[in-house]
């Protein structure tokens, strides 16, 4: 992927910034400039917002047939997060065993490496999830 | 608007065609059509074919005027446009080429569809797949094509109780009838125990839940319906033609359960038609994955949602069932040449109908439909067949 494509796309991968209709106020990840409920009342007037970060799995599936890319990685778990904020997107989930990962399940993005150009090239970041609060602090 | 016929069908044989180049395939499956209408080359007005991503599997863009050249037709200057729809570039190429009759705007009408996937390996493959789904925010992160549609399947269990079995019994309902199925690439029946213990591809989905990677051909011939008699006895009416897309990305959609794209194309297409769910006898429906064939079944209100999957299992959509779906063996067995499937599955429709679908002919096939999905729902086409003599 070039490295321009990648990086138009940091705000949104690095912070989660979404957008926020001002007309209607609702949330679109990634964002958009056309807010789909309120069409051309909304152009202009989308206003740039950042998810709170957490959210819980409505679905997932751990991937065995994995792309060139993501072979190291094999088995690893890719969900959909329905966002506090209302919103969905898709993420690897991490620091989880495959017994442990269920529908609900409560998350939280992390910053992480998501691949790199070749060996020498470009490394690219954005978010995973990890379970929230797994292992609470013993007092 | 006028009624529209098929006149002509055929195809090539499915599956690993390392003899034959993409060129060869769209020429084949061409020629056998037109020779099946009993039409001349000098008769054809256009050309529509379905491909998916030529561009990606053999690295050559611009594949309908190639067709028509290497079919001998260069020198009548055909219009000749390749139709993109991801999974649904065939039946999206069938929707235009009945639209340019139907219009007056042409006569003999060649919709084809053509694709050409073991040139490249099977990762690779996995890859251009994917990219039907939304590749900035689905591939990207590690979601793979099969993965999605696995997410599906599992929301679809949790929330319906749809057992994994219910599942597995649409790969077993398939490799039947494509045992059944002369111009099925897989002529084999498969237990619900190797459904069950297959190599996992994406949880809950392994990999006799997936169709294969396929080479293949297939074209049929439109003709004006007031026409259709001097070319066949049995022309074959198209009464509805429906196409409906949705958010590109899975996550995106209303609920991840129903394709909402094929709810809206199937009443659009059954609303032409004049005709209800209940009418329809046999149907071919896109089972790129077992799971996708329990929701189109739902979807297409042929069962109540979350129902799909115990009715496939209890044999409601087997043969002669309430419903046969997928007599061919579906993509499941039949095989997935991508841009290609589309006009397969009216190629077996229109088999059906006419009578001549032999050992898995469907004792009373008088309405038939097509569903061809392109991505993970993003765009899904109906149309609606009957006889017409």
């Amino acid at each position: 992927m070039a490295i321009p494509r990648f990086w138009r796309e940091t705000p949104s991968r690095y912070n989660l910034f979404a957008s926020k209709c001002g007309n209607c106020g609702e949330v679109h990840f990634p964002p958009r400039s056309v807010c789909p409920s309120c069409h051309r009342k909304s152009i202009g007037r989308m206003k740039s917002i950042k998810l709170c970060g957490s959210g819980n799995i409505l679905s997932y599936s751990v991937v065995h047939d994995a792309p060139e890319d993501f072979e190291m990685q094999k088995p690893y778990i890719i969900a959909i997060i329905e966002m506090k904020d209302g919103v969905r997107l898709t993420a690897p989930i991490i620091d989880c065993d495959e017994c442990d990962i269920d529908i609900g399940l409560e998350v939280e993005a992390s910053f992480r490496k998501l691949g790199q150009e070749g060996k020498a090239g470009v490394i690219h970041y954005g978010y995973k999830f990890r379970p929230l609060n797994t292992t609470p602090p013993e007092k | 608007m006028r009624d529209v016929a098929i006149i002509g069908i055929g195809e090539t044989e499915f599956g690993e065609l390392w003899n034959k180049s993409f060129r060869e395939i769209g020429i084949e499956a061409g020629f056998k059509a037109i020779e099946d209408a009993g039409i001349t080359s000098q008769q054809i007005d256009a050309l529509y074919i379905g491909n998916m991503s030529a561009g990606k599997f053999i690295e050559q863009e611009h594949v309908a005027p190639l067709v028509a050249d290497y079919s001998g037709l260069a020198d009548m200057h055909l219009p000749a446009v390749r139709v993109e729809a991801a999974g649904a570039s065939g039946g999206v190429a069938l929707a235009t080429g009945y639209m340019a009759v139907a219009s007056g705007m042409y006569n003999i009408v060649i919709v084809g569809g053509a694709e050409k996937m073991t040139d490249v390996g099977d990762k690779q493959a996995l890859q251009i797949l994917s990219a039907t789904a939304d590749q900035e925010w689905e591939s990207v992160f590690g979601a793979t094509f099969p993965s999605l549609y696995a997410m599906m399947a599992r929301r679809h269990m949790h929330v319906y109780g749809t057992t994994r079995e219910n599942l597995a019994a649409v790969a077993v309902k398939n490799h039947r009838n494509g045992s059944l199925n002369p111009h099925a690439q897989y002529r084999r029946e498969i237990s619900m125990e190797m459904v069950l213990n297959a190599p996992p591809v994406a949880t809950p989905l392994g990999m006799f839940d997936c169709a294969p990677l396929s080479d293949g051909g297939a074209a049929v011939v439109l003709c004006p319906m007031d026409r259709a008699k001097k070319f066949t006895d049995t022309p074959i009416q198209i009464l509805g033609s429906g196409i409906a897309t949705d958010t590109l990305a899975l996550h995106n959609r209303r609920d991840i359960c129903t394709m909402d794209a094929t709810v809206i194309a199937g009443k659009r297409a059954l609303h032409q038609a004049k005709r209800t769910p209940k009418d329809v006898k046999v149907a071919e429906v896109h089972d790129n994955f077992t799971i996708a064939e329990i929701m189109a079944v739902e979807d297409l209100r042929f069962f109540e949602k979350g129902k799909g999957g115990a009715a496939t299992e209890e044999g409601l959509t087997a043969l002669n069932g309430e419903v046969s779906v997928n007599t061919s063996g579906g993509l499941k067995a039949r095989g997935q040449p991508v841009g290609a499937t589309g006009v397969a599955q009216a190629i077996e429709i229109v088999r059906q109908l006419r009578g001549e679908a032999d050992k898995r002919q469907v004792d009373d096939a008088t309405t038939g439909l097509i569903h061809n999905v392109g991505g993970t729902g993003a765009t899904a086409v109906v149309h609606i067949l009957e006889r017409g003599d």
